[in-house]
């Protein structure tokens, strides 16, 4: 069998898993296969700093030359995987190659959903890849009446952007309260006062039926009552579904609700030296009662990408993938920090006992602190942290609060 | 000697660092990064390396002198 290290997926897991390899003393040949025409990039600033700023960065890890020579990569980009074969160990390419491999890793990441026919219609974008993001700042920059379905954090963060440039911005949400199934009802209140604070046209309890267009140009977006909301820009954040398709015939596990691939913690996808690592997959977290869990998060890509790896190379001494949770957003200059799950028994909104302004919320489940979430307060948040990791009682986060 | 090097231009106060070695790390309130020990001994090398490597903008890194 070649001795070969396949990393299918070029962002963030894919870019830290080859790292990992490398550190780890692996040789032998490693390809990376990216199915986008990019070098690695970083996505969080996509919705931020490239939206907000004068210049935009570019958002690229590393320069070509910097992959090929520190790394000896075999970088596949503008390369899709289209089926991987188990049994003959063989990942095959949108090119018509055959890559063998002793180990791969799935790293495909997750798709942005969109509307019925948005695809067909200028000005209709979800934000996940590069070119979104210049597509949506193109559109911001000519001063679009811009329209955000869903108010979860990436629509949020390009409401935001939009507001920074003085347009009117509104943000549809089917629920209630935004953001009440990820972070609780207190906080998605918060989120929802940032929005109106700065000028957000924020309609929650809506549900969009359609989106209205003229000569192939989006020019609404229509609700469920028989209005319509005017757009020259519609940015459709309503979730993601990870990049599995391709895997179909694989006899890999997936998920039934979503199609991710269900991992074990140690990222092993069952199918031999077959490993996953960032949004496309489930795994059991051994630090929150075995919970399966799929992130997006920047950071859990990460940190999975390199573990996954090292687990392939090194079954024996494979270690659990026991991540917090971590994500970030910044709205309108503010940031909002989360760490932890937050399915729990009981949220405790503490800056309220305390009469405080800026949101910091605990998430308890049975006598142990899981959750922390704040808002402008970036000096406390990672103190949470690590209560969390390190499974302490419910009583120290009330104490390291200051409340009883 | 390691020495810790911070390029505050692109730190975001992330706080990554501070999981991985809260004894040489610590985000202050104005989400600027304080480092508590920038000439960390050499038993701290790996948590130095993991707090380098868990930077998601890239802002940390270290020096041999």
């Amino acid at each position: 069998m070649t001795e070969r290290l396949v990393i299918v997926g070029a962002s963030l897991a894919g870019l830290r898993a080859a790292q990992a390899a490398r550190r780890s003393g692996f040789t032998r040949p490693v390809t990376l296969v990216g199915a986008e025409p990019y070098l690695p990039y970083d996505r969080p600033p996509l919705s931020k700093a490239y939206l907000d700023d004068e210049v935009p960065k570019k958002p690229f890890f590393r320069t070509d030359e910097q992959l090929r020579a520190e790394l000896d990569l075999d970088l596949r980009l503008n390369t899709l995987a289209t089926s991987l074969d188990p049994s003959r160990r063989v990942v095959a390419l949108s090119d018509g190659d055959e890559l063998e491999y002793s180990a791969a890793l799935v790293a495909t990441g997750a798709t942005a959903r969109t509307l019925p026919g948005a695809e067909k219609l200028v000005g209709v974008h979800t934000l996940r890849t590069l070119d979104d993001a210049v597509a949506i700042r193109a559109a911001l920059d000519a001063g679009a009446r811009t329209v955000v379905v869903g108010a979860g954090f990436i629509g949020s963060e390009v409401a935001s952007g939009a507001r920074k440039r003085g347009l009117l911005t509104t943000v549809l949400e089917a629920l209630p309260v935004p953001l009440v199934r990820s972070v609780g009802e207190e906080m998605g209140h918060a989120c929802a006062e940032l929005h109106r604070a700065y000028g957000t046209d924020l309609r929650c309890g809506v549900k969009v039926t359609g989106l209205e267009s003229a000569h192939g140009r989006v020019t609404g977006v229509t609700l469920d009552d028989g209005s319509i909301v005017p757009a020259d820009l519609v940015v459709v954040g309503i979730g993601v579904s990870p990049s599995t398709e391709w895997l179909g015939d694989s006899g890999v596990q997936l998920h039934e609700r979503d199609r991710g691939i269900v991992c074990d913690e140690m990222l092993s996808s069952g199918l031999p030296g077959v490993y996953a690592a960032g949004d496309v997959m489930h795994f059991p977290n051994p630090l929150f009662d075995g919970e399966l869990m799929r992130l997006e998060h920047w950071t859990n890509a990460a940190e999975q990408g390199a573990l996954a790896v090292k687990n392939a190379l090194n079954p024996a001494e494979a270690k659990p993938s026991a991540v917090v949770p971590y994500f970030w957003s910044d709205w309108y200059g503010h940031r909002i920090q989360f760490v932890g799950v937050p399915k729990a028994d009981e949220i405790r909104v503490v800056s309220a006992e305390l009469g405080e302004d800026k949101f910091l919320a605990l998430y308890r489940r049975g006598d142990r602190i899981i959750g922390c979430i704040s808002i402008d307060r970036p000096a406390q948040i990672m103190k949470y942290r690590r209560l969390i990791m390190q499974s302490q009682p419910w009583a120290d986060a009330l104490e390291l609060a200051g409340v009883s | 000697m390691l020495r810790i090097v911070v390029d505050h231009g692109k730190c975001a106060g992330l706080g990554m660092c501070e999981a991985e070695a809260s004894d040489l790390f610590e985000v202050q309130n104005d989400g600027s990064l304080l480092v508590l020990n920038e000439t960390p001994g050499e038993d701290r090398r790996e948590a130095v390396i993991a707090a380098v490597e868990s930077c998601p903008t890239e802002a940390l890194s270290f020096v041999q002198e």
